[in-house]
């Protein structure tokens, strides 16, 4: 059994919102006049659970609310949950960059964290200066940077700037020698926000093959948080998914990313098209998008029915296409009926169905872009309209495939 | 589970003096580092470059001394060049305002800094204080290449030998002021915003209250006969003012010029040892909120 390092107990974190500013000196006078008597902070006791849509009426807010979790050594955990639900908070707190309101993180080992990539780097010294700076910020010594300058500046492949200011450099070159620097921390805790999303795609493949080499191969302990289900999927043991400052579920990190996906509102079978966001000078002609999939459930392999709803028009000739994109933006396949010369008219029909026949799409997440021209020009063009998870399923005999497989599946007939 | 051990907590209590020695001896490579970039960076892309250290304090002098003992005539002292005179109060006392200005801005101008990574945020107005003391140094070489110059002349006074045991101490106690300071105005800039316009316009007043371009005796006597209306007010501010008794004390020690009082040597000590504090338990307490205050 792995001893606990890292335990977080009732951790909470209060904000004022609204402008800081106004009143605040009142506030101030009025929770020293209680601490001088002994009291607790007024203000403590008030506060609303941080849901961001709904229009609160205190004006104080728990950003975080009794976290609790343990970390084991050598655990790699990850944190997700929507956009302002506490992940970046907690990241800080444990990162001391702020203190919680109340609570307590105990820790048997120094924690470094990485909440930005090239923190302190200043433009006019060189990138050997930097390294040593940005080392010395994150926390190492300069007999540690000694040790390993030779290999950071090879990993981040600037040999030939390295000693060149780094306002010279591009912004992808400063990115990797940051990252570079990051990598070789040796703490026994690493805390971790979304800094994969940097470089171009060599040097991405080359970040998540450090960070797997980190977390599996040298057995430190991670905290992990990302929006990129996959690269948590690949990186964590563990998860944690928050929701409004609180742990909504707690688990072996594939059960997370589930439960996750099953409460992100971006998936639907339906979806409303009118206000969307479009491409430029785009009319808004098509209605909605649903999803038609038998169990209401994408898997590989079998058939997969986008049926688009548009206004009748008066079009006489219409080109409609489709693009999938992967979770990471990147172009998967499409497909259109001007590549197949097909011709159509609007009848009485407001929608079309597109047929995908067997998608061979491996699991995972993935956006379907739209198009709607009349043959000529542009008319209609969404960006990521909706989105779908595609699933593995379940009662094919065969092991589901790994990420790094990459996204295709085809059907294969083995003849021997 | 009771007898875990745990080797570091982080948690909202707040003790009053929470420095950790051992932390901040394991950072001492990043201050030496941040001074280095500040040396480094501070004069990159100008002609002159590190002339400036010598430029501002040489002309300040030169003005000061066409304009208080040339126009208005203040005395300051028999043997004593009146430019060596200026030069001495404007070398200590840009150490101080130096160590002031610096600190004063920590958190605003570490705010990317500080709000991604953690370190003893005490570091920056150390840095600061190391800068200026280097600054300081060579600035305090120019003064001494005068002061030969002058006292070939005959123009320097008397270096004050059974005395000059307290100049470091001086140049500590100036540093623990500008440093105290610093930081109280730093932590309350977090919130308050209004102290950033009081700063470079505070120091300037500040200055003139502070015994730098007149001795102490000269100009309270002179106040006592011009103006005997207000001479009870402003009299004892001058000679109360630690400021003005670091200054004052720094020209005793190297010009034999102007009045040495233990008295004054003990007041200062004890309010430069009390700001420090205060300094130090302020910037503790805004260190780990102040990211959300900022």
């Amino acid at each position: 059994m792995k001893d606990v390092i890292l335990k977080a107990e009732n951790i909470c974190k209060q904000y004022r919102l609204g402008l800081v500013g106004t009143g605040t000196i009142s506030h101030d006078l009025n929770r020293w006049w209680h601490s001088i008597r002994g009291k607790e902070d007024p203000y403590l006791k008030v506060g609303e659970s941080n849901d961001r849509s709904i229009k609160g009426s205190s004006e104080y807010v728990w950003a975080l609310k009794d976290i609790n979790f343990e970390v084991k050594r050598g655990e790699v955990l990850g944190i997700i949950g929507k956009n302002g639900a506490g992940k970046s908070t907690l990241l800080k707190i444990l990162s001391k960059v702020t203190g919680p309101t109340t609570g307590k993180i105990k820790t048997k080992g120094r924690i470094a964290s990485l909440l930005e990539v090239g923190t302190g780097f200043h433009g006019e010294m060189t990138g050997r200066e930097n390294v040593y700076l940005n080392g010395a910020i994150l926390g190492m010594t300069k007999k540690e940077i000694n040790s390993k300058i030779e290999e950071i500046i090879e990993f981040s492949g600037c040999q030939r700037y390295i000693d060149t200011p780094v306002k010279r450099y591009s912004s992808g070159m400063t990115v990797r020698l940051a990252f570079a620097v990051a990598a070789f921390l040796e703490p026994e805790i690493l805390v971790i926000d979304e800094v994969l999303a940097v470089g171009d795609a060599e040097f991405q493949k080359k970040a998540v093959g450090k960070m797997q080499d980190i977390s599996k191969g040298e057995g430190r302990t991670v905290l992990f948080v990302s929006h990129n289900m996959a690269a948590v999927k690949n990186l964590c043991d563990r998860g944690l998914l928050m929701e409004y400052g609180q742990i909504k579920f707690r688990g072996e990190i594939n059960e997370v990313v589930d439960e996750y996906l099953k409460k992100d509102g971006s998936i639907t079978f339906f979806r409303d098209l009118k206000d969307v966001k479009r491409a430029p000078q785009s009319k808004s002609v098509m209605r909605s998008v649903t999803i038609l999939s038998e169990d209401n459930e994408v898997k590989t392999g079998e058939d997969l029915t986008l049926r688009i709803h548009f206004d009748k028009t008066q079009l006489k000739e219409i080109t409609l296409g489709y693009l999938i994109k992967d979770e990471l933006g990147a172009n998967v396949c499409a497909a259109n009926t001007q590549q197949h010369d097909i011709k159509f008219t609007v009848g009485e029909k407001d929608y079309i169905d597109f047929e995908l026949e067997r998608l061979p799409l491996n699991p995972g997440k993935y956006s379907i872009s739209l198009y709607f021209g009349n043959g000529t020009y542009d008319v209609d063009v969404i960006d990521e309209a909706t989105y779908f998870q595609v699933f593995w399923p379940r009662d094919i005999n065969v092991i589901a495939p790994q990420k790094k497989w990459g996204k295709l599946h085809i059907a294969t007939k083995w003849n021997y | 589970m009771k007898d875990e051990q745990w080797l570091y907590t982080i948690s909202s209590k707040k003790k009053l003096i929470d420095l950790n020695f051992k932390e901040i001896w394991r950072y001492r490579d990043l201050v030496l580092l941040f001074v280095k970039r500040d040396v480094i960076t501070l004069y990159k892309q100008t002609v002159l470059g590190p002339l400036w250290y010598l430029i501002q304090p040489l002309i300040t002098s030169v003005i000061f001394t066409v304009i208080f003992n040339g126009i208005a005539e203040i005395k300051v002292g028999e043997s004593i060049n009146p430019f060596l005179f200026n030069l001495a109060g404007i070398t200590i006392w840009n150490y101080f305002s130096e160590c002031l200005k610096g600190t004063s801005d920590a958190f605003k101008k570490n705010q990317g800094i500080f709000s991604k990574v953690y370190f003893p945020r005490v570091i920056m107005p150390l840095t600061t204080v190391i800068s200026a003391l280097l600054k300081f140094g060579i600035q305090f070489l120019i003064f001494i290449g005068f002061y030969i110059y002058f006292s070939l002349n005959g123009e320097a006074g008397t270096l004050a030998l059974a005395d000059i045991w307290l100049f470091p101490i001086l140049v500590i106690l100036m540093g623990m002021l500008g440093l105290g300071l610093g930081m109280i105005i730093s932590s309350m800039t977090t919130k308050y915003r209004d102290l950033t316009f009081l700063v470079s316009f505070g120091v300037q007043l500040l200055m003139y209250i502070s015994a730098v371009m007149y001795p102490i005796g000269v100009a309270t006597e002179k106040i006592s006969n011009n103006f005997p209306k207000i001479a009870g007010i402003i009299n004892p501010i001058i000679e109360n003012n630690p400021l003005a008794g670091v200054v004052e004390t720094f020209r005793y020690l190297f010009l034999s010029q102007g009045s040495f009082s233990t008295s004054r040597v003990l007041i200062t000590m004890s309010v430069s040892i009390v700001i420090a504090l205060i300094g130090l338990i302020i910037f503790n307490k805004t260190e780990k909120s102040f990211i959300d205050t900022v």
